[in-house]
């Protein structure tokens, strides 16, 4: 324990003096008050267009906004974030093989799955502590300038996305196993995305994808139930489990 | 005891085989220099030792301990030092030593404690500046330090010396021949000089093999030469005893080699000296040195 704490102290300092964190968390505070604003605004940019519209024949009514629109702007916003979460850590294992700075630590004897887990834990708190960050804002500043419960089952949707960058982040990790440039990394990611996306095409499969995670949206004004979005709840943490599962073996025999 | 055997030992990388059935022990309580060209096998030995690379064949020990490649078991005898040592240049000498402290299990107080005094040791005791800003020989003198911290039974050091100027060469032997009391050292070098000066074994790797091995005397013995070097006070002197000694070439106005061809040769030089009183500054027996045999093992 006192080896995987050593490493997850290190993790962290490294996330703190990099500014990593601190840039992590400007971006999900302000990713987190974007919704908001945005839907706040929208009456204001309607007004504003509305002469340039009206010259082009539309005729623009009086906008309603309500904290739907906020909770909608949410989930439109957030997979940007996300990419910019994955960006930000995909050299996390990578350059660590390339400056050599893992040698020291095993030659030490610490265990390798410690290692990995230690890093995928940091990742996944900053992730959890930025969704939060983002949710809590947006749930905010909603509940002051309207009313929350127009909006269904908000924070399992928030959930499903949330878990969504999970599994990414662990494709993200198990990549870093495999190959050793951050590159190689994204493009695993996106290989992964872009596999599970297609499946998504099939009417078949849709709801069992990991990617069908990224449509939780439709759970606010009542398209869906919670019961729709259950498979691939748990076929995502299944999957969660294997990847971490095949990582920690190939991590333990990967020439460091 | 030995504290490392390697037992025929083979790794090829793609169809180049470096490693060719090596075997070769270290016994406790030396210094044992690891020679050879760039490229001979050095590093990939050690690699394999501490569990980083998978042998094609054959067996290592250390303390006894088979080495098994991703486990990290037998790592708690051994301190490690790279070539090129890389740490976390965000966390200063004192944090980047606590952590490997915790790692390997040391007891908090005891990290503290072994730290301060390596950092004296190795002379960084007042650098509170975070790794990042460090020179190269800052980073090999902290490289000592985490690889001495929980005062391992070997310390494997690969071309420790290798990039540093020659204040920091003496710097880093000094530690090295310090420490020889508690822990065995093995360092692979292609600094001759350095073999010379604090190695007590020694083994030189070619192709994947040991070529020569033993103690310095031993290797050293085995190719003893029987030359003798005499530096004459004037050149005239030299040229009397050139026109008296058989197998002899003048080197120098005033400075002859003899290569005598019988056991007898010293005798026989200070008799023709004596004899004719043909006064010198200085006569020497001549030892091979590791460089002859350094180029005739490579030469091979």
């Amino acid at each position: 324990m006192r080896q995987f704490h050593a490493f997850v102290k290190k993790e962290f300092l490294e996330q703190l003096r990099s500014g990593k964190l601190l840039l992590c968390v400007i971006l999900f505070c302000l990713f987190g008050i974007m919704n908001p604003a945005v839907a706040k605004l929208t009456p204001w940019m309607m007004e504003v267009m509305s002469e340039q519209l009206a010259e082009s024949g539309m005729t623009v009514t009086a906008v309603e906004v309500t904290a739907l629109t906020s909770w909608t702007q949410f989930f439109k916003n957030m997979p940007l974030m996300l990419i910019v979460f994955l960006i930000l850590s995909s050299p996390n294992l990578t350059t660590e093989y390339q400056r050599g700075t893992l040698i020291n630590v095993v030659t030490k004897g610490m265990r390798r799955w410690k290692i990995f887990l230690a890093k995928m834990g940091v990742m996944a708190s900053v992730w959890t502590l930025g969704c939060l960050l983002s949710y809590l804002i947006t749930y905010g500043y909603n509940a002051y300038f309207w009313d929350n419960s127009v909006a269904g089952h908000v924070a399992f949707a928030v959930f499903c996305f949330y878990l969504l960058g999970l599994w990414l982040i662990s494709v993200l990790g198990m990549a870093s196993v495999f190959f050793n440039s951050p590159g190689a990394v994204m493009l695993a990611m996106g290989g992964a995305f872009g596999i599970s996306y297609f499946l998504g095409l099939f009417p078949a499969v849709k709801e069992y994808v990991p990617s069908y995670l990224l449509e939780s949206a439709s759970l606010l004004a009542g398209v869906k139930a919670i019961g729709d979005y259950l498979p691939a709840v748990l076929i995502t943490v299944a999957l969660l489990a294997l990847q971490g599962f095949v990582s920690i073996i190939a991590f333990s025999k990967k020439n460091i | 005891m030995n504290i490392l055997e390697v037992s025929h030992v083979t790794k090829s990388f793609g169809s180049n085989r470096v490693i060719n059935d090596l075997s070769f022990s270290v016994p406790e309580h030396s210094i044992f220099g690891f020679i050879g060209k760039n490229g001979a096998g050095k590093t990939t030995t050690m690699k394999m030792t501490l569990g980083l690379l998978k042998a094609d064949a054959g067996e290592i020990f250390v303390n006894g301990e088979k080495v098994a490649f991703g486990e990290n078991a037998t790592n708690r005898y051994i301190g490690y030092l790279p070539d090129v040592p890389e740490f976390y240049g965000f966390m200063t000498p004192q944090e980047y030593l606590k952590m490997c402290g915790d790692i390997t299990g040391m007891p908090g107080e005891e990290v503290k404690r072994k730290s301060e005094e390596l950092l004296e040791v190795v002379g960084l005791s007042q650098a509170k500046k975070r790794i990042r800003g460090f020179s190269r020989g800052m980073k090999q003198r902290l490289g000592i330090a985490q690889a001495l911290l929980n005062s391992p039974k070997l310390l494997i050091c690969d071309e420790p010396t290798s990039a540093l100027d020659p204040v920091g060469r003496k710097e880093i032997l000094d530690i090295l021949h310090s420490v020889r009391e508690h822990t065995t050292v093995i360092f692979s070098t292609h600094i001759l000089a350095d073999v010379e000066r604090i190695c007590d074994r020694i083994a030189f790797l070619h192709k994947g093999c040991i070529a020569r091995s033993g103690t310095l005397e031993e290797i050293k013995g085995l190719h003893r030469s029987s030359d003798i070097e005499i530096e004459f006070l004037e050149a005239q002197d030299a040229g009397r005893f050139l026109g008296l000694c058989r197998n002899c070439v003048q080197a120098e106005a005033a400075k002859v080699i003899v290569s005598p061809n019988q056991e007898e040769g010293m005798a026989e030089v200070l008799g023709i000296l004596a004899a004719n009183r043909i006064p010198i500054r200085r006569l020497e027996q001549l030892d091979a040195t590791l460089e002859d045999l350094f180029m005739e093992v490579a030469g091979k």
